[in-house]
């Protein structure tokens, strides 16, 4: 092989492209060019250069929460985090397991495909599961599993129950009292959530841990006829749900930011 | 949930970081990508009917690929279908752009900028090849499928873009030793 036809190849070589024929014979001609080896050299610095220098531009979040709000206009975006878990296909990951014995890869495969059948808890979803607490807690006379408008009384009522601490506050003087605890499960997790009243309206404050961790700003949905705002601190997710209107669950929403 | 939704968002919306990135590349600004973004996603949404392929992000790059070019042909055709200058596009890499503020200039290494200017510089169909193969990785013949031209022209393409940008490499450092 000649240095011009080498060179013409060289690209396809070392992007690993042509066929064992030419390959092995780029490589034998490589092996006695000192030329084409120095170009050959020089390519893939070129190449492991690009692939560490450059710049990997970053989706704005602002701008896939509005990507995501076009194909479900009218609710909330899920937040970018969410993306991570997702980004890899659960079927692919799923491949490494297939060395395990046979049971346990098929126990792995369940567990892994999982995740495909039912989509990781987006915010979207996570919302959905909220929102059908909030609404079980008042269809099926289940408001409270401890009812005490003492949060000294409901405070160590969740201590035996959930491996975290949640703080209780009671804002009767604020105009919503505390009425009682609950235990619910949200995003398979168990979920304290402290029930609180504003004239005839329910509100419930969902908090669980968050698996993301970090802080996340405050955001608002409405979702059959219910409002809620969530936000995350401190490593806990927060959702304070109810049919009250924006501006009085909005009140609400602040004293409990204020004491968190 | 209508399940044309749910498997949109599951298929198709993981990719949009490295969408945004790859219109990022070929249009040069960040307002230019937001906007062919936006575009590239309801043209896909529209069109996930008709995707049957068993490669979402591929598919992806390519709606963010055709509304990129869409895009360019709109509003800046002269930057299509450019011959590739030699002398035009080697000034260009030499004299670096001065665009970028102080602060993105501090948080980048010169190697960095360096090799983001003389890809910038490149004309668009060249160094749409060179980002889809360096950057996302994909094949001969997915460069191809995407960019809809035969394989013999990823090639060349790739070969002379990667020829360009090692000759300004040498040129730099050939510069940093004799100052």
């Amino acid at each position: 092989m000649i240095c011009h036809e080498t060179r013409r190849l060289l690209d396809a070589y070392v992007d690993n492209e042509i066929d064992l024929r030419g390959s092995l014979e780029v490589e034998e001609h490589l092996a006695h060019c000192p030329g084409c080896s120095a170009d050959e050299k020089s390519l893939r610095e070129l190449q492991a250069s690009a692939r560490a220098n450059l710049t990997r531009y970053s989706m704005p979040p602002e701008l896939e929460a509005r990507l995501r709000d076009l194909v479900r206009p009218g609710e909330p975006a899920a937040s970018p985090p969410s993306v991570p878990a997702r980004a890899t296909p659960p079927v692919r990951r799923a491949w490494r397991w297939a060395a395990l014995a046979p049971a346990a890869a098929a126990a792995a495969l369940l567990i892994v495909a999982g995740p495909r059948l039912w989509p990781q808890p987006s915010e979207a979803s996570v919302a959905d599961a909220v929102v059908a607490a909030h609404v079980r807690s008042l269809l099926a006379n289940h408001l409270t599993d401890v009812a005490s408008s003492d949060q000294h009384t409901v405070k160590p009522w969740f201590q035996g129950k959930l491996d975290y601490s949640v703080s209780v506050t009671d804002w009767a003087a604020e105009g919503f009292p505390l009425v009682g605890g609950r235990l619910d499960y949200v995003e398979n997790t168990p979920a304290a959530s402290l029930v609180y009243k504003r004239a005839q309206h329910v509100v419930n404050l969902f908090v669980w841990p968050s698996k993301r961790g970090g802080d996340e700003p405050l955001q608002r949905l409405s979702r059959r006829g219910y409002n809620a705002y969530w936000w995350a601190k401190d490593g806990m997710h927060y959702w304070a749900v109810s049919d009250l209107n924006e501006a009085e669950l909005q009140k609400f929403v602040e004293l409990a930011r204020r004491q968190r | 949930m209508p399940d044309r939704v749910v498997s949109f968002e599951q298929l198709v919306l993981p990719h949009l970081p490295a969408g945004y990135n790859l219109a990022r590349w070929l249009l040069r600004n960040d307002h230019d990508a937001e906007d062919v973004m936006q575009e590239a996603v309801v043209r896909a949404f529209r069109f996930f009917d008709g995707f049957s392929g068993t490669n979402p992000r591929a598919w992806l790059l390519t709606v963010v690929r055709n509304s990129a070019y869409t895009f360019l042909q709109q509003n800046r055709a002269r930057e299509l279908g450019t011959e590739f200058d030699e002398e035009l596009h080697t000034e260009a890499v030499s004299n670096g752009r001065t665009s970028d503020t102080p602060e993105v200039l501090l948080l980048r290494s010169a190697q960095q900028r360096f090799l983001n200017e003389a890809v910038e510089a490149l004309p668009v169909e060249f160094r749409e090849v060179f980002v889809l193969r360096e950057m996302e990785g994909l094949s001969y013949k997915e460069i191809a499928d995407l960019a809809r031209i035969p394989i013999g022209t990823v090639m060349s393409r790739l070969s002379r873009a990667r020829r360009q940008l090692q000759a300004a490499v040498a040129r730099r450092e050939q510069a940093g030793s004799t100052s």
